[in-house]
């Protein structure tokens, strides 16, 4: 028990040492959630503005919950990539050869990706007041557990597709395939209210929209447009990560 | 001597192919163990196998007294291996690399830091510890392979083609430590090699083809398997030179390249009767001892082919200078 912990803790404390050394890849995940927040999420807002209704400044306080929990979906997926890299370059071989179980390798990646993710989130929030969002203390606690969770959960899916692919190009299309319809179909731009049948079936088949739902029900004071009840938002999301890190627990087990 | 890896009648079969077909062998306590053979002939996919990396289809391999399927992590904490392709984390240090190790090998921090400046002497890189592998070249980064499948003090060391891609120089280099180890650790020593001459250095050889081990001895007594020299001509007309040769007391006859090879007795009495009396024109002729080389060609009737780089080193080459992430 306390050689997997040693173990889990090594792994996940190789992928932070690396994602903190790899200065254009830090680079790109600091920029990257700040160009989405002030380009898409001002632009949309204007945009919103001008076309009448409420008026820009509460669709920026609509969005950036979504733009939120799209960074954490792309973070979370493709930190799973790290598994196709490693097999790429041979590290994989060092750990697979390793007297510590599959188990602690998958958790190790997993919450690894976890934290990047977490980063990448504080990095919003630390924009948080140029765009007159209004956070408190508590508000940013429930965020960041809110997004630990769903990361962990996503990357879980990451990891469970990665040790099934043996070529980098395979994973990016695959990954590709699954973000952005995962993406458009969270609810992350529009409200999840008064939506065509179909579409209503497919995003609450998305388990990213229950995360920003949930992050909503957090962050914003005008609750007319919150899909779900804040404790099955927490129930679906919980469910979701306890299957996907199963899954990816036993799926790399199978790895020879 | 004691044995530490014995292998009975261990298979790998691949949809359809027999990788590893029915292998068997011993290996001694503190011995220099070869596994001699080309490209395919199914040595990495035997160590694979004795370093748990595979299940074997059928059969079973022993090692330090755990059993390779049932047992795997006790066998992963007594065995070092240095892959074939490289296994570093570039973007850690070399110490980082080495730290890593020792903790998924549940090596006390203690013990560990003493460890690390130990096998960073050993293949000289005690100086080169804080910096980034990225920085490495290919000599150093196996050196500081070697370095890291020894921190946990392992009782058998797997090598898979433990010189591929290096210059001479190095190769030479990376041979010393190898040769070092077995006296300074006390340590089993299993390898593979295609190159013959580096084959030499090994205490046993195996002589593997086509997934089945063909012989099995010291380097001197293969070589013995070959009498006397190896005589390599080249005519006009090979096909009735054949049929010449057929007639006299040589042996071995091996068509390559289009050229004969055979061996003689007495290659200084041969060479001056043979030029005397051959009806075709000689255009090259040459005599010399035999080497493992040889061995291999009399015992397969083909050359082991020399090593060109794969699709694959090159596409990680691409990659690593154009800097590829995510």
């Amino acid at each position: 028990m306390i050689r997997d912990l040693k173990g889990i803790y090594i792994i996940w404390l190789r992928d932070i040492k690396r994602f903190f050394r790899d200065k254009p890849r830090l680079i790109t995940g600091i920029t990257r959630p700040s160009l989405y927040l002030f380009i898409l999420g001002s632009g949309l807002s204007s945009a919103f503005g001008m076309f009448g209704g409420r008026g820009g400044d509460w669709y920026m306080d609509f969005v950036y919950p979504g733009i939120l929990g799209m960074i954490v979906l792309f973070t979370s997926l493709f930190s799973a990539f790290s598994i196709v890299w490693d097999r790429e370059f041979g590290f994989l071989k060092e750990i697979l050869v390793a007297p510590i179980s599959r188990t602690s390798i998958v958790v190790g990646k997993a919450l690894s990706g976890s934290t990047i993710s977490l980063f990448q989130g504080i990095i919003l929030l630390i924009f948080a007041p140029l765009l007159h969002i209004k956070l408190n203390f508590p508000m940013i606690i429930k965020i960041c557990l809110l997004i630990l969770l769903t990361s962990f959960a996503l990357t879980s899916l990451g990891i469970l597709i990665a040790s099934r692919m043996k070529s980098m190009q395979g994973f990016n299309m695959i990954m590709n395939f699954l973000v952005m319809p995962m993406f458009f179909l969270s609810g992350a731009m529009f409200p999840l209210k008064e939506l065509p049948k179909w579409l209503e079936y497919l995003v609450n088949l998305n388990p990213l929209s229950y995360s920003i739902d949930a992050l909503r029900y957090v962050m914003l004071e005008d609750r007319t447009f919150l899909a779900h009840p804040f404790f099955i938002n927490i129930l679906v999301i919980s469910i979701f990560a306890v299957v996907m890190i199963t899954l990816a627990i036993f799926v790399f087990n199978l790895t020879d | 001597m004691n044995t530490i890896i014995s292998v009975k009648k261990l298979t790998k079969r691949f949809k359809n192919l027999t990788a590893v077909n029915e292998v068997s062998f011993n290996v001694n306590e503190g011995e220099i163990f070869g596994f001699l053979g080309p490209n395919g002939a199914g040595k990495t996919t035997t160590i694979d196998m004795l370093c748990t990396l595979l299940s074997p289809t059928s059969g079973e391999a022993v090692l330090n007294g755990y059993d390779v399927t049932k047992n795997r992590n006790k066998v992963r904490q007594c065995i070092g291996l240095v892959f074939q392709d490289p296994s570093l984390d570039d973007w850690l240090t070399a110490k980082e690399n080495l730290e890593f190790h020792a903790m998924v090998y549940n090596i006390e921090r203690k013990i560990a830091k003493k460890r690390i400046d130990e096998v960073l002497e050993i293949v000289e890189l005690k100086d080169r510890k804080n910096d980034l592998v990225l920085n490495f070249s290919g000599g150093m980064k196996r050196r500081l392979e070697i370095a890291r499948g020894l921190i946990h003090y392992p009782k058998v060391l797997f090598l898979d083609e433990p010189t591929l891609g290096l210059d001479p120089q190095t190769r030479n280099r990376v041979w010393e430590y190898i040769r070092d180890l077995k006296e300074k650790e006390n340590i089993t020593i299993f390898l593979t090699t295609h190159y013959m001459d580096e084959a030499e250095n090994c205490d046993r050889i195996a002589i593997i083809d086509v997934g089945k081990i063909i012989a099995m001895d010291t380097p001197i007594n293969l070589k013995k398997r070959v009498r006397g020299d190896i005589i390599t001509v080249e005519t006009s007309d090979n096909r009735s030179l054949n049929e010449e040769l057929k007639k006299k007391k040589v042996k071995n006859i091996i068509f390559y390249n289009n050229k004969i090879q055979f061996e003689v007795y007495d290659s200084e009495k041969f060479i001056p009767k043979f030029i005397k009396e051959s009806k075709e024109e000689i255009i090259s002729i040459s005599a010399r001892k035999p080497t493992l080389d040889d061995v291999f060609l009399s015992l397969t009737g083909k050359k082991i082919r020399e090593e060109t780089v794969s699709g694959l080193d090159r596409m990680r080459k691409r990659f690593k200078m154009g800097r590829m992430r995510r």
